[in-house]
């Protein structure tokens, strides 16, 4: 059974059509790219999975589970992390407190034990500054723990937000241009580190991006959309080569 | 020896403000100067729990507090007092002693409740919605208590001056201040706990990037709820100690809009999101409020202008969203020197 | 409810209706442009009435000397009107200069600039009470009362003048909104404040425009109040000019048909939930319990139409 499947994916928003009859299907432990020109619904696809909009019509099968009508934390807790394409940390608090706080889905003590400080609560907390600490390590920004995460160079932000995206141990990770604004040895590094994290997390890997180094060089296999409708899938290669998606990005010869 | 300085601090403070008040040291003005700065104090950090760290506009703080000060007020007279309404005593006098603090809780418990009511049509609702339903909520706590008129209507409800002459013949203590002192610690404890907590801190996250948070797992709706009734609770709390002053008598002009513009002033002055910036406003204000009191009316000129000031030269406050041991870094070393000094955590290479 | 009785409710309720009209679109007119609840508005409205007052008890000669002349009282009243409005508006725009683009043009949070507002109110509320006392004040009779009967309903002509007047001026406020630039400038700055200055269009003047233009709006609104009930006070802002804030939110904040609507359905609530309290059976629905079922009533609305009558949800982009 693939770990996430959609099928009929459609969702308005107003008049405009942004997603079209978007069918997926992803097999544990892939890693699946998502590109397409600007505008063409990939980050709305993303919001559709994560539940930010419910959309109009279309299934959404996430381990078997049906993620149509869940609230936003209830998927993340179902195993889907994600960043943002225009990075959403929490600016004025700690790099520190911005991967505690995603562990939010995980805490068992409820709001009592943490007015009181019961033993249960401390035990917890222990355990999430624990793995907080051990998850900012391994993407090499745990001496900004303290610092406010708005002070940070952007790379080492881009770090800190999949590092959050982590915390909940999801199986499924979204990545929204991940690559974005950095420079092409940054962008080696990232794409060491995803295949890494692949492997270490056991993570499924879904990414939307524009660079076609990213893509083609760590994708399997890719779907294009345009327009908010699958225009072509496959593997890089035939990606490369089919004459829909040159024209989506480069538009039609003329003459 | 050093352990220890944090609570040697407090029992300090307990001693000169409680033992000066036993022995009579500090008059009986002083005495009433204190319990207004403590009910502010509980006020203000309260409120900042809404409107600082959650970064909501939450205006109608006086209309909780009215509901835990008439719910309180009303049980202790209900039960230990002779009143024209409620008839005799329910329970022997002596009674008010242990009891008193129950009643304390259980005007909080209905504040609170009240709270859970406001709080779920304004948070399925945009932000700036709380502002409108809080300010409604606030006049209509007033409004409601002023047409009731077994509690006194607009005239007000009076007789807890009776409970508190009672538990005063059972031991001769300024008892209110007292439980005010203990309201005080409880809030901050509370406060402190509940924010520090990776529970609590969700509440920072949503006044960051509320959709974010929410993507990130944090239940925004539990979480929202859950923080302005424990705001709306303590602001019962505040009311509940407020309705046992020694005037003796509660009336619904003391919870206007006016009272809870009087506390949003002291959670700005102090900075949003600072514990310590609202204990120390709230005191500032209160002494504030009684140096001006001979101007009369002026001093609500003074007031507003001295905030608007503010807001165009500092507008976070006296403290901002730091602690004072974040100011003081060797105070905090001082209080807590069994942590580690923070921010320096292992290095992976 | 027998019909004359029925058409005396309305006329009241078009006449209450249509302050709270005039003021609720200064809110949202200001919302519309700034995201900023004007907090300071409806004490707007208390300034507006009482330079009203003063202007027209000077005219009157009120002030220990006469002037020259004696002004026919209807124009005394059109120049308390128009000297009313222009000092209102001046006043609003001298606070949004002073208080309110020193933060903006800071890129304060926009809750410091609401703290602000909220503070300019009390402010005005007591310099007021401070400067001229508590007690109410008479406002003078610059319209001779007449009084028709028409079927079995009888009204005033200053509840026609008010009435009318008002349409009068929100017809005038739909043309400028419409079709004049400076209202467009004033639409397309409430969808897209960025991209308006690209455009090369001033943004701090159509800011400054729209205050001018909701103050005055506020001060006939107090000038029309201090003529129909005769008595004016320093809180009249808090207990008319919250409710307008509210009638503005059912409307749908920062549209001004919603401001309207929201105008002329909250008063239409209160006089009828007052009416219903003289049925015998709903006589607990006495006046006092007014306001408190106008509110229930405005959270019940809210809860299930959270952005009002005419409001559209403001997407978020995620």
């Amino acid at each position: 059974m693939p770990l996430l499947q959609t099928s009929g994916l459609t969702h308005f928003f107003g008049g405009l059509r942004a997603v079209y009859d978007f069918s997926l299907s992803l097999e544990e432990g892939e890693l699946l790219g998502l590109i397409g020109p600007n505008g063409a619904g990939k980050t709305t696809i993303f919001n559709l999975i994560c539940g930010v909009y419910r959309p109009m019509e279309g299934q959404i099968l996430f381990n078997g589970t049906n993620l149509i009508g869940y609230r936003p934390h209830q998927v993340t807790a179902t195993g889907i992390g994600r960043t943002f394409q225009n990075i959403r940390l929490w600016n004025q608090l700690t790099v520190l407190d911005n991967v505690k706080i995603a562990h939010y889905s995980k805490v068992k003590y409820g709001i009592v034990d943490s007015v009181l400080r019961s033993r249960r609560c401390r035990r917890e907390e222990a355990e999430i500054e624990k793995r907080a600490i051990e998850l900012l390590d391994i993407f090499g920004v745990a001496s900004y723990a303290h610092e406010l995460a708005r002070n940070l160079p952007y790379g080492e932000q881009r770090r800190v937000e999949i590092a959050r995206a982590l915390a909940a141990e999801p199986r499924l990770l979204l990545l929204d241009e991940p690559a974005a604004g950095m420079n092409p040895g940054e962008i080696d590094q990232l794409l060491e580190l995803i295949q890494w994290l692949r492997k270490e997390f056991s993570l499924t890997v879904w990414i939307i991006e524009h660079q076609m180094q990213v893509i083609m060089s760590i994708c399997e296999r890719i779907q294009v959309i345009d327009f908010g409708e699958t225009i072509a899938e496959g593997t890089p290669a035939e990606i490369q080569a089919n004459p829909r998606v040159i024209e989506a990005y480069l538009g039609k010869e003329v003459g | 020896m050093r352990r220890y300085s944090l609570p040697l601090i407090i029992i300090a403070l307990f001693v000169l403000t409680i033992g000066g008040s036993w022995l009579g040291i500090l008059d009986s003005y002083i005495q009433l100067v204190l319990l207004y700065i403590g009910i502010n104090v509980i006020l203000t950090v309260s409120l900042n729990l809404v409107n600082g760290y959650m970064g909501e506009f939450s205006c109608g703080h006086a209309g909780f507090m009215a509901v835990g000060a008439y719910v309180a007020g009303i049980l202790t007279v209900w039960l230990f007092a002779e009143d024209k309404v409620f008839g005799a005593p329910v329970l022997p006098i002596g009674w008010a002693f242990p009891l008193f603090p129950i009643t304390l809780v259980i005007g909080s418990i209905a504040a609170a409740l009240v709270g859970l009511l406001v709080a779920i049509p304004s948070f399925r609702t945009r932000g700036d919605y709380l502002a409108i339903i809080t300010l409604a909520v606030n006049y209509m706590v007033k409004s409601s208590i002023e047409n009731m008129e077994v509690i006194g209507g607009p005239r007000g409800f009076v007789g807890m001056k009776r409970v508190m002459n009672a538990m005063g013949d059972v031991l001769d203590a300024p008892w209110l201040l007292i439980w005010t002192f203990v309201g005080i610690f409880a809030t901050i404890v509370i406060i402190r706990n509940f924010i520090s907590s990776t529970l609590g801190k969700g509440v920072e996250a949503i006044r960051e990037d509320e959709i974010a948070a929410e993507i990130m797992g944090v239940n925004t709706r539990r979480t929202k709820v859950a923080a302005f009734m424990l705001s709306c609770g303590l602001a019962g709390l505040a009311g509940g100690l407020f309705a046992h002053w020694p005037g003796g008598y509660i009336n619904p002009l003391m919870f206007t809009f006016l009272r809870s513009t009087e506390v949003m002033v002291m959670v700005y002055l102090g900075g949003m999101g600072s514990i310590t910036g609202s204990i120390i406003s709230a005191i500032l204000f209160t002494l504030l409020l009684e140096l001006l009191r001979p101007l009369g009316v002026f001093k609500w000129v003074v007031i507003p202008l001295l905030l608007i000031v503010m807001m165009l030269r500092r507008p976070q406050g006296i403290m901002g969203s730091r602690e004072l041991t974040d100011v003081f870094p060797r105070l905090r070393a001082f209080l807590q020197p069994d942590k580690e000094v923070e921010g320096y955590a292992p290095a992976s290479d | 409810m027998t019909l004359d009785i029925f058409l005396q409710h309305l006329l009241n309720a078009l006449q209450w209706g249509s302050f709270y009209a005039l003021i609720a679109l200064g809110y949202t007119m200001v919302y519309g442009v700034l995201l900023l609840v004007n907090f300071a508005h409806g004490d707007i409205f208390m300034v507006g009435a009482y330079a009203g007052f003063f202007i027209a008890t000077f005219l009157l000669g009120q002030y220990g000397f006469q002037l020259p002349f004696t002004l026919p009282s209807w124009l005394v009243l059109v120049l308390t009107i128009i000297g009313s409005m222009t000092l209102t508006a001046g006043l609003g725009v001298g606070i949004e200069r002073a208080a309110y683009r020193p933060l903006r043009e800071r890129g304060a949070n926009r809750l410091y600039v609401v703290i602000t507002a909220l503070m300019v109110g009390v402010l005005l509320e007591n310099l007021n009470l401070w400067r001229l006392g508590g007690a109410d004040r008479g406002f003078p009779q610059l319209i001779r009362k007449q009084i028709y009967t028409v079927g079995g309903v009888s009204f005033t002509n200053v509840k026609i003048i008010v009435i009318g007047l008002s349409i009068v001026v929100m017809l005038a406020l739909e043309l400028i909104v419409r079709r004049t630039k400076v209202g467009m400038a004033m639409r397309a700055i409430s969808y897209d404040k960025v991209a308006v200055p690209l455009m090369g269009i001033p943004l701090n003047r159509i800011i400054v425009a729209t205050f001018a233009l909701g103050s005055s709006l506020a001060a006939l609104a107090g000038v029309m109040y201090g003529t129909a009930y005769e008595v004016i006070s320093f809180d009249m802002g808090i207990f008319v000019g919250w409710k307008a804030f509210i009638c503005a939110v059912v409307g749908g904040i920062g549209e001004i048909r919603g401001a309207v609507a929201g105008g002329f359905i909250l008063a239409f609530v209160e006089i009828f939930v007052v009416a219903l309290g003289q049925i015998p059976g709903f006589q607990w629905l006495s006046s006092t319990y007014r306001d408190l079922v106008a509110f229930s009533i405005l959270l019940v609305f809210l809860t299930f139409r959270p952005t009002g009558i005419f409001g559209a949800p403001r997407r978020q982009k995620v």
